[in-house]
């Protein structure tokens, strides 16, 4: 498929050929990513656990609101696949739920955390000097900040609700996006075709818009890739904690932690298993997607 | 003689993702002991492939996969990695283009030698680091006693180049290999070191390979030459016959398209068509056929050996070219029907009205130190008080080495730069003083062709909106006219419409060149700066591109500042020529009063080093050129800046500095106390310089 590209391109070269159909930045991306077996892997686990959580109680329906102590700590059965958790909820009706606060959080803390870090860093490195200075300044001291503490004080402060955690988190995020795109800025803002668009009279801020971010994007994107999976593990870090979503809402980190409470207990092995499993392999799985698509944009794998 | 090295229909394959690339397809060739090998051709065409597979260095996925290489009487082709690193810098020594990459910045020069000598001799580190001052004293570094322990980035590329070739040379190889080993460098400085190897090749009795891609480095340097295209050699024999009467139709080809030999007559370039082929997926026959302008079925079915009247000339062509034509001087003259047309378009241009004209012009580089308070600590003068002027429909060419400010003076025009001080008039508009709109709008007159065409090309944007770019920016006409303009750019610099789909990776070298040429003509500029616009481009492409800029100047009435090192290309596509050496103008005239009666002492010697394609001129140069490197711009010598250099130099120059005078013919200027043409008596202002 490649070898037929390379070569027609070729051809055109030579003037023998008509040009064939060009392949855009995404589709030419997507042959770089689809070599990578493990990212394949990890997007069709992302795409599963999405149907899973947000399609899967639509076909497995529980009473996630009010507590049932009939079926407290029942086990596995099949009514109960697997089984139910000390407040008499299903827990695998629970780890549906869980996992939509847990992947909302992630993927909407990523997001703003990307957008408001990629716009800070490409203008302070762009104008660089002491604009620059100062506006690196502040990414020092917010990255100088522990989040835990952070996030557990302001917890405490306001009541947790997904909103709340979602701008804590991207809060604490953007400090290294912004670091992160500002370094790739500076290199940028000295390629030819940035000064190209001074040469032809634009704005500052054309050169930012279209020339350094569409450049930068592919370090931006796996920063995103990353940040979800970030996001996601801080949110189970807080669950764990006991300081997530108010119940009866839940997230995976919250189960664990109200797993932890029978571990001793007897072998309640259906409450600490699952939401484990899920938010290892979900962060494994954005990681490996992550990878790749840092090879996916390198435009000098792309030439191959 | 007798064969030091011979190799025998060598095979080498690099396995790459999407099939095999045949780098080395049956190559060939000898060197005798004592002799220079030349081998040239354009990037790609295997030459450098060659030259690792003796080493046995191929990249990753590369092997060799048939044919013999012979060493003095060994067949060193299959030998396993132990015995060949035996070989490597023992027998064997090569040298690479860059000679900064190939130091390593962590360890000081003469460490670097002695490992060299202790991995194939017998000695103390104490010996191999005597030997390591020797050897850095061959190569002519001064003090090398003193400099041995200093560290790669502490030398100029000149003299790391120089210590590169110690380091080949510490175990005294029977083989030298030198690839493109001034490639990288000035001329002046290209001069010193290929007299350095021609000196060491005839007191060290070694033999040397000489890789390049320029003939004319070929024609003074070496004894035999083989000529290589898509990795085959097409063309071998002594360099005085090859020169003179090429046989192959692709040597033919180069020596036309080179711009020296159209330097006097100005016609238009012999430009080979096309691209070299892609070496995974070979042509069928002849592989230079589709583009030769002799080809038959019989080439494109065929594929030719390499043969020849006498074993001293073989050449793989059916048609072999040459041998009827008339040769003068030592050079080529052909006339073909197609370019007798064009040569009626050589009418001498009509100066027009000044366009624009440049007064005192001088741009400081701060020096600072320290990463939170920068400590303005000195400034390098880059451009120091430079004056001239362009007219309208005229080409004024700048020259000079790296460093000596003609890109800051093209960078200043098209804004890029602020002058530290002078005046830019444009069609009598200071340039300075107009902001915002204004400021945007006057962009649109002056615009800037860049070196490098893939790096200022956005490699996330299609052809398409590069082009339009321009026009978006100014709020110039809808969409649909916008369309149409970049349709009507891609038609005149010789692009199909259909180019606007594809990214900049797409295209060769030569067509994002005329990608650039044709963005830079998007907002219909007066003058377009072209910084080495064909520095980067193998010599029929270059020959495509500076074909176009001439076509496209007449056309479209285009006013050029031409910008490069290359003295050939100025001269052939400019009307004025401007010598800069460190930030100054030291001369300006026309391009022929310039070149053929050059005042100033360094001009003189810039065109004495540069290298022309004819052997003979070439062996009758004086060895001299221009000695020493270029001193450095945050302390520039007193007075005149070349005296640190100047054969001439007296008292006078270190004390006063020169200011431009006439010399000979109107408006030829040089600024010198002891210039090589006769001075005219009255001393002219600058606002006369044309």
């Amino acid at each position: 498929m490649a070898d037929v590209t390379i070569s027609s391109a070729r051809a055109t070269e030579l003037g023998l050929a008509p040009a064939g159909k060009p392949r855009g930045m995404i589709r030419r991306a997507w042959e770089v990513f689809a070599e990578n077996k493990l990212a394949l892997a990890g997007v069709g686990f992302v795409i599963f656990i999405f149907l899973f959580c947000f399609l899967g109680p639509v076909f497995y329906h529980t009473n996630q609101v009010n507590t049932d102590l009939e079926t407290y700590l029942c086990h596995p059965s099949g009514s109960h696949l697997l089984g139910c958790d000390d407040l008499g909820y299903d827990e695998l009706g629970r780890l549906m739920i869980g996992g939509q606060t847990s992947l909302e959080v992630g993927l909407a803390a990523a997001l703003i955390s990307v957008l408001i870090g990629t716009l800070y860093g490409a203008i302070s490195g762009f104008v660089g000097g002491a604009v620059d200075a100062v506006m690196m300044r502040i990414v020092d001291a917010g990255l100088s900040i522990p989040g835990l503490m952070v996030i557990i004080i302001l917890s405490v402060i306001f009541h947790p609700t997904p909103l709340v955690i979602i701008l804590i988190i991207a809060f604490l995020y953007w400090f290294g996006v912004a670091r992160l795109v500002r370094g790739e800025t500076l290199t940028l803002r000295t390629r030819e075709y940035v000064q190209a668009v001074r040469v032809i009279g634009g704005r500052p801020m054309r050169s930012v818009l279209r020339h350094i971010i569409p450049n930068a994007i592919g370090t931006i994107i796996v920063q995103g890739t990353f940040a979800v999976a970030d996001s996601i593990l801080t949110l189970s870090g807080v669950g764990f904690l006991g300081l997530g979503v108010a119940p009866p809402a839940t997230d995976w980190g919250s189960m664990l932690s109200g797993g932890l409470n029978y571990i001793q207990g007897g072998n309640y092995w259906w409450l600490i298993y699952p939401p484990g499993v899920a938010i290892i392999l979900t962060c494994i799985a954005f990681n490996f997607i992550g990878d790749a698509l840092r090879d996916a944009f390198e435009t000098r794998l792309q030439r191959r | 003689m007798t064969a030091l090295l011979r190799i025998e229909d060598l095979r080498t394959h690099i396995q790459l993702k999407q099939g095999v690339v045949r780098a080395v397809d049956g190559v060939t060739l000898h060197v005798d002991e004592g002799e220079t090998l030349g081998v040239v051709g354009e990037s790609g065409c295997g030459k450098t492939m060659t030259a690792l597979s003796i080493m046995n260095l191929l990249p990753v996925g590369g092997h060799i996969v048939g044919g013999t290489i012979t060493l003095g009487g060994r067949d060193i082709s299959g030998l396993d990695s132990d015995a060949m690193r035996k070989i490597r810098g023992n027998e064997v020594g090569m040298i690479f283009q860059d000679p900064l990459s190939s130091l390593n910045p962590t360890h000081s020069v003469g460490r670097q030698i002695a490992e060299a000598v202790i991995l194939h001799r017998d000695v103390t580190k104490k010996e191999a680091y005597e030997r390591a001052v020797e050897v850095l004293d061959l190569v002519g570094l001064p003090r090398a006693r003193e400099r041995v322990d200093e560290f790669p980035h502490q030398f100029s590329g000149g003299m790391r180049q120089r210590v590169m070739i110690a380091m080949a040379l510490a175990c005294e190889p029977k083989l030298l290999i030198a690839d493109e080993p001034t490639t990288a460098l000035d001329v002046t400085i290209q001069k010193q070191i290929l007299e350095l190897i021609d000196d060491l090749r005839h007191r060290l009795g070694m033999s040397v390979i000489l890789v390049t891609h320029d003939l004319g480095v070929i024609a003074g340097r070496a004894d035999r030459v083989a000529v290589m295209y898509a990795g085959k050699v097409v063309e071998t024999t002594d360099t005085s016959t090859l020169f003179v009467n090429p046989r192959h139709p692709y040597t033919e080809a180069l020596f036309h398209a080179l711009p020296e030999n159209a330097a006097e007559t100005r016609v238009r370039l012999y430009s080979i068509p096309g691209a070299p082929p892609d070496l995974v997926n070979p042509p069928t026959g002849c592989r230079f056929a589709p583009r030769c302008r002799y080809a038959t079925d019989r080439c494109r079915a065929e594929d030719p050996l390499l043969s020849g009247e006498t074993t001293a000339h073989t050449y793989a062509c059916f048609f072999p070219v040459g041998a009827t034509e008339k040769t003068v001087g030592g050079r080529l003259v052909v006339v073909e029907a197609a370019q007798t047309e064009s040569e009626h378009t050589e009418e001498v241009p009509v100066p027009g009205e000044v366009v624009l004209s440049a007064r005192d012009l001088v741009k400081d580089f701060p020096v600072t130190r320290g990463a939170l308070l920068q400590r303005r600590v000195g400034s390098v003068s880059a451009v120091a008080g430079v004056s001239f002027d362009i007219r309208r429909g005229e080409t004024l060419g700048l020259v000079g080495e790296s460093g000596c400010g003609k890109t800051t003076i093209g960078r200043m025009l098209v804004g890029l730069e602020k002058p530290t001080a002078g005046v830019i008039r444009f069609d009598g508009k200071d340039l300075a003083k107009s902001s915002g709109r204004t400021y945007r709008h006057e962009r649109r007159e002056i615009q800037y062709m860049f070196q490098d065409s893939y790096a200022s090309l956005d490699p996330r944007m299609r052809a398409g909106m590069i082009l339009r770019e321009p026009l978006i920016v100014q709020h110039m006409g809808s969409r649909k006219e916008q369309t149409a303009k970049v349709k009507e750019m891609l038609g005149h610099v010789g692009l199909p419409e259909t180019a606007t789909e594809r990214y900049p990776h797409e295209f060769s070298g030569g067509q994002r060149q005329r990608l650039g040429f044709a963005r830079a003509l998007m907002l219909n500029p007066q003058l377009i700066v072209a910084d080495e616009p064909v520095s980067a481009l193998d010599v029929s492409i270059q020959a495509q591109v500076l074909n176009m800029m001439r076509d496209l100047q007449r056309e479209l009435g285009l006013t050029y500042l031409f910008i490069s090192h290359d003295l050939s290309v100025v001269r052939y596509l400019s009307n004025h020529i401007g010598v800069m050496y460190l930030g100054k103008l030291v001369e300006i005239g026309t391009a022929d009063e310039v070149y053929l009666r050059p005042a100033h002492p360094y001009t003189k010697g810039l065109i004495e080093s540069a290298p022309t394609a004819d052997p003979e001129a070439e062996r009758a140069k004086s060895h001299e050129g221009i000695s020493g490197e270029l001193p450095s711009a945050i302390h520039p010598p007193s007075g005149c800046r070349f005296r640190t250099r100047c054969p001439l130099a007296q008292e006078i120059c270190a004390n006063v500095e020169p200011e431009l005078r006439p010399h000979g013919v109107a408006g030829h200027l040089a600024a010198c106390h002891f210039p090589l043409q006769p001075a005219l008596e009255v001393p002219v202002a600058a606002e006369q310089v044309s």
